[in-house]
């Protein structure tokens, strides 16, 4: 299973493609993707994003869902989606707590 | 210290400009992210895990008060109340937005300051010893010729697409504390028989995926000839340096393929062609350029303080700040002071808006307005009366930057690592963060005494771990955070490169791994004179190899 992840261009925020090709914040809101078919989709629509200036660098990604909830399979990808792990106080995270 | 000239001024102000408007027409979608990353990294904006980030250069790590608190307004304003002191002697910032870039360059300017040639397949910022202009072991400050060598380097037309980046370090002492032999050049001041400065040459040292320690190619290259003969090397490379694989196009593979001999042969023809031309250095322009760094009028003083003498005997912390981070200073009665950017448990290399403005105010106050970024991610005081330095540690201990742990296990580089860097396969500073607690009390890292470690988070090796007298390469297994140790690094005047001691560790054995190789340095060193370096150079690695993963 994947999601399609990319930085907004105006500020760098990490960002994955949603329904309706939106982007949002949480990793938790991402459309998942099965298969080649609908991979290549989801980086279509990615990449008329990056067209458009709306975000840079898309790529996909491995996620699982763990308990119902989209999980990265890979620590890079999990340290992308939460912040650094040494500063819990900035990224993500952060803004998870008062969520 | 130098002072930007109306050419300086306008040509950063002219590229503040540019960048402006590419922003503007990266935004109108006039450019693609294809044609504006070239751009962007031209200016030292890299996009990373997170978010941007925007690389700042120090030129040889000196910098003024006034610069230390604009750069503290950026992490304030634009950024997230931090930066980050690089091995390059520059500063990060992690956070900017690409919209407010332009600003930050503009604010940047008004203190001498910009982010050109901190990225891309250029002359990168050119660093220093981090106490030039005050050590007491120095032959001469290197700084002119730093500046010197920025001046003919920055937007050098011919220069500014060579094959791969181009780092340049040089050391007027004979200590090197710049690391100059695992530099694409490195310059080592010198003098020759009748007493004139000039400099040893190395060409083609590295660290990366293929560390090399650069090679002699002069034992003495006149003063006059620096930029004749940079500009003679640069020119090889440019012309036979390997364009079809980035990752053997840095200058030490073509030396390394084509011979050091064949390779100083073309480099004396090249130098030949140039050497009485426009790039012979005058007398009076580098007498010029050198009054600019003259240094503050300093007073010969008694060269012990009994204000420190008698502190150091009631306060143990004080006694240990004395004792490692204080360097010898060529005036008596002065000091460089190394302010301690590695808290105990702390992020190497991080400082907050608030530490900048002490660190501004302390230079302002008691450093005659100078400060300086160490390679290895410190900040130093360079001309502090010994008679200050009470009143500087009260400063820096309420702003936590007062352990006295330079040179010693706590006092770890450290690069990005995954927390950060698009290009990391590990993470790198929470290791530093357990080594340093793991030793972190003040008995125990004076007990071990000098010793090196630096961490990368991936084999570009930005945290210099090739170097370390103990290196940790993180590195991903599996899928899992994986971290490969080397010993007997070093990068100073007897630079060598570190050796794989076996297997690697995971992230949860690593630290353990660390301590069995202290606990066996300590059980085998001849006295406490004999650094872990010197040590693993006397007995070799078996030991370490056995404490680490059993007899053979």
């Amino acid at each position: 299973m994947k999601v399609i992840t990319a930085n907004r261009l105006l500020n760098g925020d990490v960002v994955w493609l949603g329904e309706n090709g939106s982007w949002v914040e949480r990793i938790t809101l991402a459309r998942t993707f099965d298969g080649k078919d609908q991979v290549a989709e989801g980086l279509a629509i990615g990449q008329e994003a990056e067209k458009n200036q709306e975000v840079v660098s898309v790529y996909e990604m491995d996620v699982t869902l763990e308990d119902g909830v989209i999980v990265p399979v890979r620590l890079r990808e999990r340290i992308r989606a939460a912040g650094p792990t040494t500063h819990p106080q900035f990224g993500k995270q952060a803004q998870a707590v008062s969520a | 210290m130098y002072r930007y000239d109306e050419f300086d001024a306008s040509f950063v102000n002219q590229r503040t400009e540019q960048f402006k408007d590419q922003v503007r027409r990266r935004l109108a979608g006039e450019l693609s992210e294809d044609e504006f990353k070239p751009l962007r990294l031209m200016n030292g904006l890299y996009l990373q895990l997170h978010a941007y980030m925007l690389r700042v250069a120090i030129p040889y790590g000196t910098l003024n008060g006034r610069q230390m608190r604009k750069l503290a307004h950026i992490a304030r304003t634009y950024d997230k109340g931090y930066g980050h002191f690089t091995t390059r002697q520059n500063i990060q910032f992690n956070w900017p937005k690409l919209e407010d870039t332009p600003k930050i360059l503009e604010e940047l300017a008004e203190v001498e300051m910009h982010a050109i040639q901190t990225s891309g397949n250029c002359i990168r910022n050119v660093t220093a010893d981090h106490f030039a202009g005050a050590a007491a072991d120095e032959i001469a400050d290197p700084r002119p010729y730093a500046e010197i060598l920025r001046q003919w380097s920055s937007l050098h037309p011919e220069f500014s697409f060579l094959p791969r980046k181009f780092k340049i370090a040089i050391t007027g002492a004979p200590n090197d504390r710049a690391a100059v032999q695992v530099h694409d050049i490195g310059l080592q001041l010198t003098r020759n028989d009748d007493g004139e400065i000039g400099f040893v040459v190395y060409v083609g040292g590295g660290l990366g995926r293929t560390p090399m320690i650069g090679r002699k190619v002069r034992d003495y290259l006149p003063e006059e000839d620096l930029l004749a003969y940079s500009e003679a090397i640069l020119r090889v490379y440019n012309r036979y340096g390997r364009r079809d694989n980035k990752y053997k196009a840095r200058i030490k593979i073509l030396v390394h393929e084509t011979g050091l001999e064949e390779l100083k042969a073309d480099i004396e023809a090249e130098f030949e062609k140039i050497r009485y031309g426009v790039l012979r250095l005058p007398d009076e322009e580098v007498r010029r350029i050198e009054a600019y760094f003259a240094p503050p009028p300093l007073e010969v003083g008694p060269s012990a303080s009994e204000a420190v003498e008698a502190r150091r005997n009631a306060d143990a912390a004080f006694a240990q700040f004395l004792a490692h981070n204080l360097n010898p200073h060529r005036v008596p009665g002065y000091t460089s002071v190394t302010l301690s950017m590695k808290p105990i448990g702390g992020i190497p290399g991080d400082a907050s808006d608030a530490q900048m403005e002490v660190i501004a105010d302390l230079a302002e106050q008691y450093g005659h307005d100078e400060l300086r970024i160490s390679h290895e991610q410190n900040v130093i005081l360079p001309h502090v009366k010994l008679d200050d330095v009470p009143a500087i540690y009260d400063r820096l201990a309420a702003a936590e930057i007062a352990e006295g742990n330079a040179g010693l296990i706590t006092d770890i580089i450290a690069c990005p690592g995954m927390d950060y860097c698009a290009l990391a396969t590990a993470r790198s500073i929470p290791v530093a963060q357990r080594i340093s607690e793991r030793f972190g009390t003040a008995e125990r890292q004076a007990e071990i005494g000098e010793l090196k470690i630096k961490i990368s988070g991936c084999i570009n090796a930005c945290g210099h771990h090739h170097v370390g007298h103990i290196g940790i390469l993180g590195l991903e297994k599996k899928g899992e955070e994986f971290y490969q140790v080397t010993l007997g690094g070093s990068a100073n005047e007897n630079a060598s490169i570190g050796e794989i001691v076996g297997r690697g560790f995971s992230s949860e054995e690593v630290i353990d791994a660390i301590e069995k190789l202290v606990d066996t340095y300590l059980d085998l060193r001849s006295g406490k004179e004999e650094t872990f370096l010197d040590a693993y150079r006397r007995v070799g690695e078996a030991p370490f190899k056995e404490a680490l993963y059993g007899a053979a």
